[in-house]
């Protein structure tokens, strides 16, 4: 203590008081902030450099040198770790073929490479990152309250229990049956493609994760048997004429035939 | 056949006399067919057999039916309700369909099948019967004295007579209980309300928007008044689409000279579609179209909502807004015209 007391008066000691504030805020900050500044801890500056090899690589052609956007493609300085995470892990992007749409499919990257890709973007500008595994847990969201928000945000695209649908010009809502949790919620926050950004404004953490959690409900099927693709009148409206009224005429004919 | 028919000039279609009798005559019940069952004692005592069959079939599932209901209870999840449900319509349905079968079986099989002839009796009834049914309301009518008891007669035709309005008059004047047509071109936004989510109702802060984003635009409102019965039809006349582009890709607005209506790329719409009233709300933000999902009528969010494709006739009405000192998006107004499809008294 004695020692410590000594050195107050040290050329360095404004330096290193300010350096041991700046530790404690920091620290502090990164065990009480919201969960979103953690996932990002976990980026290292040669999965940034990695990242940006991998980059130029695959996505430079389309996106820019610097991913800073061409005619042909968005920039993608600040789109955010979250929005690379969704367009990559779900095969998007790297797109194979331009179109209306790009189209999910086998995923070229695998887990490590996808972290490093979004560390490199992340690294460009701040934006959303990718949601920790609390955050997506459908069993710690209101199922009830989900359906209430699904039906008025997206129901009109995705369907009323999430079994897509079709848009403008060769475009789609995909559906939601076999996309991750963590996707779910990378997609309301980033808006990819045709989709609308639901940032945590319009529908909150909280919120998104009810959201996760009717569309995970869904995924039981429904109670009243067969859904038919959930697609409404048309397949029920083709089982009811063709299967329905194909037995019934097939019983009239038993019923009328005479016995031999 | 006929040679005739090959000569030219002749009318090929005139009828062969001799060909076609004038009458068909009756050719009675075709000759009686003996089934298997008829003739052969053993498959009468086949059919007889499986007839039990399928009746035991149907004691059993009707059986089963009883035991599933106690045994397979839904227990609260999904698929629980479905095993339930799904047990329970087979076995009843085996158990029903099990006595429609066997029934119509035995009916084919085992029971007459000769053919009756049962002629219809005329639907007239006897000269005799007639005259004393008409004696008969003669009689009564004389009774009565109607024709004499004039007081009687006018009391009897206005009780009958005004009965009927007792659920006439409730019945029609519920049918048309508002006429009031001018509600229809007003909705609940006002100067300075502010918007909010729907369905949560939290106001909406102008820079909470991220561009690309699309929210979902109930007024502001509070809890009561969101619990009120008018709320759910002022809300759906007042639901709006808010959405946020960037402000150079914002080509136009339905604002007039030297007023605007959008806010640094914010613009809100009704969701009322302009064709039949269908709620529009598919937003692809990359090419800033909206599309409804009735009839595929698609508004340019960019350009003031004008239809670019589809059976629409007039652009989304626009919402003016502003930002409040707070920083929350208001109304400037009401909109300016009357949302949704068009009807009879709207002057545009």
């Amino acid at each position: 203590m004695k020692a410590l007391a000594a050195r107050r008066h040290h050329r360095a000691a404004p330096v290193v008081l300010l350096l041991l504030a700046l530790l404690v805020t920091g620290g502090l900050y990164a065990v009480l902030a919201p969960s979103p500044a953690t996932a990002e801890t976990a980026s290292t500056a040669t999965d940034v450099e990695e990242g940006h090899r991998l980059f130029q690589a695959n996505c430079a052609t389309c996106h820019g040198p610097n991913a800073e956007g061409t005619p042909e493609a968005p920039s993608l300085v600040g789109v955010g770790a979250a929005a690379v995470d969704f367009q990559v892990s779900t095969g998007r992007m790297p797109m194979q073929m331009s179109g209306p749409q790009a189209a999910a499919k086998p995923p070229q990257m695998n887990p490590e490479q996808t972290a490093q890709l979004a560390a490199y973007i992340a690294s460009l500008g701040a934006g959303p990152a990718i949601p920790t595994e609390e955050q997506v847990d459908a069993s710690l969201g209101d199922s009830a309250n989900g359906a209430l928000l699904f039906r008025t945000n997206c129901a009109m695209c995705h369907n009323a229990v999430g079994a897509g649908g079709a848009l403008s010009e060769g475009k789609w809502a995909p559906p939601l049956d076999d996309v991750s949790e963590q996707n779910l919620y990378q997609a309301m926050l980033t808006g990819p493609q045709s989709m609308p950004v639901f940032n945590d404004a319009n529908i909150t953490p909280d919120e998104k994760r009810d959201v996760i959690a009717y569309i995970v409900e869904q995924r039981d099927g429904s109670a009243g048997g067969i859904s038919l693709g959930s697609l409404g009148p048309v397949s029920e409206g083709l089982w009811a004429w063709v299967v329905g009224l194909g037995l019934m005429i097939g019983a009239a004919v038993w019923i009328g035939a005479k016995s031999s | 056949m006929s040679e005739n028919q090959n000569t030219p000039g002749r009318d090929v279609t005139a009828p062969n006399a001799a060909a076609h009798p004038e009458r068909f005559d009756d050719p009675g019940v075709p000759a009686h067919r003996s089934r298997l069952t008829d003739v052969d004692p053993k498959a009468a005592k086949r059919n007889e057999r499986l007839i039990a069959l399928i009746f035991g079939i149907s004691c059993v599932g009707a059986i089963a039916s009883i035991v599933v209901y106690f045994a397979v209870r839904p227990d609260g999840t999904t698929a629980g309700t479905r095993l339930s449900t799904a047990l329970l319509g087979t076995t009843m349905a085996i158990s029903l369909l099990g006595i429609g079968i066997a029934a119509i079986h035995w009916a084919k099989s085992l029971m007459s099948d000769h053919e009756h002839v049962d002629e219809r009796h005329t639907l007239a009834s006897s000269p005799e019967v007639r005259e004393v049914a008409v004696q008969h309301l003669a009689d009564g009518v004389e009774d009565s004295g109607i024709a004499r008891r004039g007081v009687l007669k006018g009391a009897a035709v206005s009780a009958l007579a005004l009965f009927p309005l007792t659920f006439a008059v409730p019945l029609i004047s519920s049918v048309g209980g508002d006429w009031n047509v001018s509600k229809f071109r007003h909705t609940i936004w006002e100067r300075n309300k502010r918007l909010a989510y729907d369905p949560s109702g939290r106001p909406i802060r102008a820079a909470d928007l991220t561009v690309g984003s699309a929210a979902h635009v109930i007024p502001e409102a509070s809890q009561e008044e969101m619990r009120s019965h008018e709320w759910i039809t002022e809300k759906a006349k007042a639901v709006v689409l808010l959405v946020r582009l960037n402000p150079e890709d914002l080509r136009s607005d339905q604002s007039p000279e030297g007023e605007t209506w959008s806010y640094d790329g914010i613009v809100a719409y009704s969701k009322i579609c302009t064709h039949v009233g269908c709620p529009v709300a598919l937003y692809e933000q990359q090419t800033h179209h909206l599309l409804c999902p009735c009839h595929q009528s698609t508004f340019d969010m960019a350009d003031g909502a004008k239809v670019v494709f589809g059976p629409a006739n007039r652009p989304l009405p626009q919402l003016p807004i502003t930002v409040d000192d707070e920083g929350y998006l208001v109304a400037q107004d009401d909109f300016a015209e009357p949302i949704g499809p068009s009807y009879w008294e709207r002057l545009k």
